[in-house]
């Protein structure tokens, strides 16, 4: 049990600090770095998806007016570590996947490194390549553990007895597609090498946390920290696929090495980003469900199989949210792999809650279907009285409230299906959920200057909020008028702090300001001198092991389908989240309408349409890649309920970065279902799955 | 992107001399989708012959009741003239829905019914493509073909490593209108000027699918020309996509149905060229235009459709999806007792 804040700067809609520079265009980001003569580097990529590079031919390049450098597997420095095969850049001549790095052209211009980079010869010994997930490859296996450090497996009960035993019984297999996360920022490097002597490294970088990056850099380069500084003060967006650094940015760094005292600047082209940036793995997940004829479940399970890259192992932690969203005796989860010549998959918002909302959302709502049962009396039904999972009391759950708020809101008594002109209308719900998560390292340093308390930390602004919300929390810590707080983060100079990530920043940066706030005010009490100084650890402050932690919530959809074409338009997202403390409702309203929208993206629109036979996903830029536009966006609503947790945090806050992404693509599913009969068991909703069954 | 060489000439006549004269030039108009293409590799032009201020930005009325489009006119402002408004709707629904509003305003008459096709492989200079380099092999076929033709190719599964192979559509939606409404396109060449019919412009793939028209090297379009219509004529686009706004066309339908029960049809979205459907119309031509007999022209015209198969189930649902388009294009054009 923790106190919380008097909230009194916490809560206030207040502007974004970093907002007036970002509308002026002038908020620097890592490529526009101001820095002197700056040189530009392009990558040399595999047109392969496995084989070896025999040679290169770089001979004409080399000679070329304004070429500066081309690296290659063949005349690249050796690195320190390549213990992580992702960043182990040049340092061999085999590949992987095709669009892996194999070399990098530096020149005088952005426009010649390109040209030159795309000119040079490259011979391979080719090798057949095996690129295709499917559920019943013979080689699938199970990982050590999946993300975030989760069990692969868990089993409690017996899935298959009550699976017989059962009144009704629902057995189908989902999928979700291949997502790029693809934020509007390419990912960006400038790097500086000093030259000669100490080998102090500067990188501005576009990164979900400037220490984390600096750690990766020190490992594959043997650098000491202190050698290395990473800058980053904006990021236009990362979505996972910045939060740790991914294999350009230890090009850059080695193509900066070649040219010592010169800043080289690359940016990863949008296609590029389709290789190298990261993305989630599609998912197959077969969900089965028993229940009695009143709904309440004896059995929930869920076999989960996906894919992973030869080159690294990533496994996606799907299977988890359903070991704790319901009640049932009997429960499965289940994770396997299929490590295959591809790019290597990683975080994209919500791994694990939001493809692994989708199956058993949707599976609820067909299960419902069946039991003639509303879904949300559903769900109510099978409400656990404390985390299934770890028998724990659950810190807050107030999954019921959001429904039946939700259910008020958006009108949802009534018949759920009706037609309108030439247009097919239904509506769906589904349940989010995401774990409220604190890091273990993260410092900040508080002092007094002039009349205003400035705090320090390393913390990330991936156009969150943290630029503005941080402040909130140590006005409030300290007492004082947020006015007369300072917050400078996203630099290395500043204290250690961790990824912007997990949905956990501000409930780990938040709670070493606290900490640090506090130390401030029994050190100096009331009334400080210029120059009085205090830091605090999140590992400090009082941390609650005693209850699940969780935020929930409920999406409601209204979405409507053209008899004639099939074509999906959703007029009416809405949102009720039960996020703890809402520090600031502006941003955290944009967070969660942002992430519903990017949850009706993955409904309607996002596909990596994947060619195995090429190896490389075949629509790789923004005009192929759908992403939803303000078109296909009608209203979007997020609401949250008064929730106080005691448990979580000073702040009370739990995180809300991911949870609006969270079961957005299954309410879709089932609104679309109730408007046409059609049940799309495969992400995306296209059109195609819809015709056959149009009147 | 290679070095090239830019020229901006004094008139039209030398634009087309300069080009003529250099076997790799090419025109550049809006430059929305050259520039595109001069970034990934896909056009390596050593010319570059701006002819943007050349050609005229001016909409005019012809003496026959017609109108024509300077080729330098933007689609955002033939879009927006009243007169294409009222009297070729067709033509500015299928302008407004193209591309987005950035693009309308930079995209030119003359440059937009030549865009090059979207097919992934085309534009990606790492794959095998027939039409960006003669004889590499189709990587289409058996590939993501979402995107891709159902008429006037060989077959259903065509041999991708055939040098005359092509299953790309044309992207343009301004086209299907100009095609739909039989517009003239005004062209001037080294040797001198002449007229194409919009619906000839384009071709199928035949023996070489670099080729989308049937221009010549040097070829400029300085304006194409709008037919006048019968008073009383209506028409319309209908464009179905993946998304609600930018994005091309899954298929597209532009109809035109004179006031003597005329119908005049193309299809987007099918085929290597804007797809007139002569068929459909010949099956109409003289009959009632009635629903049933629109689902039986229309099924003449499918008859030959061939779906590609491939990623995400291939475009077989294009067949169906055509039909119902035209059909509910063409029902908002009948009189209300007839639909
Ligand atoms: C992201 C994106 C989405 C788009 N979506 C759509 C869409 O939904 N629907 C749609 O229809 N279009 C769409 N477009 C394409 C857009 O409409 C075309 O790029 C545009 O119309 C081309 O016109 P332009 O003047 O810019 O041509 P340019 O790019 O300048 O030229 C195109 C071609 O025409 C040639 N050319 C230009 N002018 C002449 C002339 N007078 N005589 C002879 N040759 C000439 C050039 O040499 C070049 O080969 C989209 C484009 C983009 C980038
Ligand atoms: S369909 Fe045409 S454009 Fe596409 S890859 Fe084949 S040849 Fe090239």
């Amino acid at each position: 049990m923790t106190d919380l804040l008097e909230p009194r700067a916490i809560g206030q809609d207040l502007v974004r600090r970093d907002g007036e520079l970002k509308v002026r265009g002038t908020a620097t980001y890592a490529y526009e770095t101001p820095v002197e003569h700056p040189a530009y580097a392009h990558p040399v990529q595999a047109t392969i998806a496995r084989g070896r590079v025999t040679a290169m031919d770089t001979a004409a390049a080399e000679a070329l007016d304004g070429v500066l450098a081309v690296l290659t597997p063949f005349n690249a420095e050796r690195l320190a570590s390549t213990e992580d095969a992702e960043y182990a850049v040049l340092q061999g001549q085999d590949v992987g996947f095709r669009g892996q790095l194999i070399g990098v052209v530096v020149a005088e211009t952005s426009e010649l490194a390109r040209e030159v980079a795309d000119g040079i010869t490259v011979r391979y010994e080719e090798q057949p390549h095996d690129a295709e997930l499917s559920a019943d490859r013979p080689d699938l296996y199970a990982p050590e553990q999946v993300n975030a450090g989760h069990e692969t497996d868990t089993a409690e009960g017996d899935v298959a007895a009550a699976m017989a035993a059962a009144e009704m019984t629902l057995e189908r297999t989902y999928s979700t597609a291949m997502y790029h996360n693809n934020p509007l920022e390419p990912h960006a490097t400038t790097a500086l090498w000093e030259p000669a002597g100490d080998g102090f490294l500067t990188l501005w970088d576009s990164t979900q946390g400037v220490h984390p990056d600096r750690a990766a850099v020190c490992q594959v380069f043997g650098l000491e920290q202190e050698q290395v500084r990473v800058v980053c003060p904006y990021v236009g967006g990362g979505f996972g696929s910045k939060g740790l650094p991914h294999a350009n940015v230890m090009l850059t760094a080695l193509a900066a090495r070649a040219l010592p005292g010169r800043p080289v600047k690359l940016a990863l082209t949008r296609q590029q980003m389709f290789f190298l940036a990261g993305y989630r793995t599609p998912t197959i997940q077969r969900m089965q469900l028993a229940a009695d004829s009143r709904g309440r479940l004896s059995a929930i399970a869920i076999d989960v199989v996906e894919q992973t890259s030869k080159v690294k192992e990533f496994a996606e932690q799907t299977g988890v949210p359903t070991r704790m969203m319901y009640a049932s005796p009997n429960r499965r989860s289940t994770h396997r792999l299929a490590a295959l010549d591809v790019p290597i998959p990683s975080w994209m918002r919500a791994p694990g809650e939001c493809p692994g909302m989708f199956g058993p959302e949707v599976a609820m709502d067909e299960l419902a279907e069946e039991l003639g049962i509303d879904p949300i009396e559903l769900r109510v039904r099978n409400e656990p009285e404390v985390d299934p999972e770890t028998g724990k009391p659950w810190s807050s759950r107030n999954l019921v409230r959001c429904l039946r708020e939700g259910a008020e809101r958006f009108g949802w008594s009534g018949p759920r299906a009706h037609r309108d002109g030439d247009w097919l209308v239904g509506t769906g719900v589904a349940s989010s959920v995401y774990p409220t998560m604190r890091q273990a390292t993260s410092t900040a340093n508080l002092r007094y200057e002039d009349g205003r308390y400035v705090a320090e930390i390393g913390a990330a602004d991936l156009g969150t909020g943290a630029w503005t919300i941080l402040p909130q929390i140590t006005a409030d810590a300290l007492g004082v008028d947020v006015a007369d707080v300072d917050v400078r983060i996203g630099d290395t100079r500043y204290p250690v702090a961790s990824v912007a990530g997990g949905s956990s920043g501000t409930n780990t940066w938040g709670s070493a300001l606290v900490v640090a706030a506090r130390e401030f005010r029994t050190k100096f009490g009331a009334d400080p001198r210029d120059g009085d100084e205090a830091s605090g650890d999140v590992d400090q402050a009082g941390q609650d092991d005693t209850h699940a932690p969780y935020a929930f919530g409920a999406q409601f959809v209204e979405a409507r389908v053209n008899a004639d074409t099939g074509e999906v338009r959703v007029p009416r997202l809405l949102g009720v989240f039960g996020v703890g403390r809402v520090i600031n409702p502006r941003t955290a309203r944009s967070q969660l309408i942002g992430g519903m929208t990017m949850g009706l993206s993955m409904a309607l629109h996002e596909n990596s349409a994947w060619d195995p036979r090429v190896g490389q996903v075949a629509n790789h830029d923004l005009a192929e890649y759908h992403i939803t536009v303000n078109a296909d966006v009608g209203e979007v609503e997020a609401h949250w309920i008064d929730e106080h947790d005691p448990y979580v945090n000073a702040m009370g806050s739990k995180g809300i970065g991911e949870i609006g992404i969270v079961g957005t693509a299954a309410a879709v599913v089932n609104a679309v279902h109730a408007a046409t009969g059609v049940r799309v068991r495969h992400l995306p909703v296209t059109l195609d799955k819809l015709l056959t069954a149009l009147p | 992107m290679k070095p090239f060489a830019y020229a901006r000439p004094g008139d039209v006549a030398e634009a087309v001399r300069d080009v003529a004269a250099e076997p790799r030039a090419v025109f550049l108009a809006g430059g929305t989708n050259l520039v595109d293409h001069l970034r990934l590799g896909v056009a390596r032009p050593d010319l570059v012959v701006d002819v943007r201020t050349l050609t005229s930005r001016e909409v005019t009325d012809l003496p026959d009741g017609g109108l024509r489009l300077g080729a330098a006119s933007t689609n955002s402002q033939v879009a927006a003239d009243p007169r294409v408004r009222e009297r070729w709707p067709v033509l500015a629904q299928a302008l407004l829905a193209g591309a987005t509003g950035q693009l309308r305003n930079m995209a030119t008459t003359g440059g937009n019914p030549l865009q090059r096709t979207r097919c992934v492989y085309f534009q990606d200079v790492t794959t095998p493509c027939n039409k960006r380099e003669p004889g590499s092999g189709c990587s289409a076929v058996g590939g993501y073909t979402r995107y891709h033709a159902v008429l006037g190719t060989p077959g259903a599964l065509p041999d991708a490593n055939a040098p005359e192979t092509c299953i790309a559509t044309h992207p343009s939606d301004m086209a299907v209108a100009l095609a739909a409404l039989d517009a003239q396109v005004q062209v001037l060449g080294p040797a001198g000027e002449r007229t194409v019919p919009f619906p000839e412009l384009h071709r199928l793939p035949g023996d070489d699918p670099s080729r989308d028209t049937v221009l010549e090297h040097g070829e400029l379009i300085t304006a194409i020309d709008l037919p006048a219509l019968p008073v009383g004529t209506r028409s319309a686009y209908r464009k179905v996509r993946d998304r609600a706004s930018y994005a091309f066309a899954l298929v597209s339908v532009a109809a035109v149905v004179t006031p003597d029960g005329e119908l005049r049809l193309a299809l987007g979205g099918v085929a290597h060229k804007p797809w007139r459907a002569t068929r459909a119309e010949e099956v109409l031509r003289g009959q009632q235009l009635t629903e049933d007999a629109v689902r039986a022209a229309i099924a003449a015209e499918l008859a030959a459709a061939q779906p590609q198969p491939g990623i995400d189930s291939g475009n077989g649902f294009k067949i169906p999806l055509v039909a119902r388009t035209v059909l509910a294009t063409v029902r908002g054009l009948l009189p209300e007792e007839q639909s």
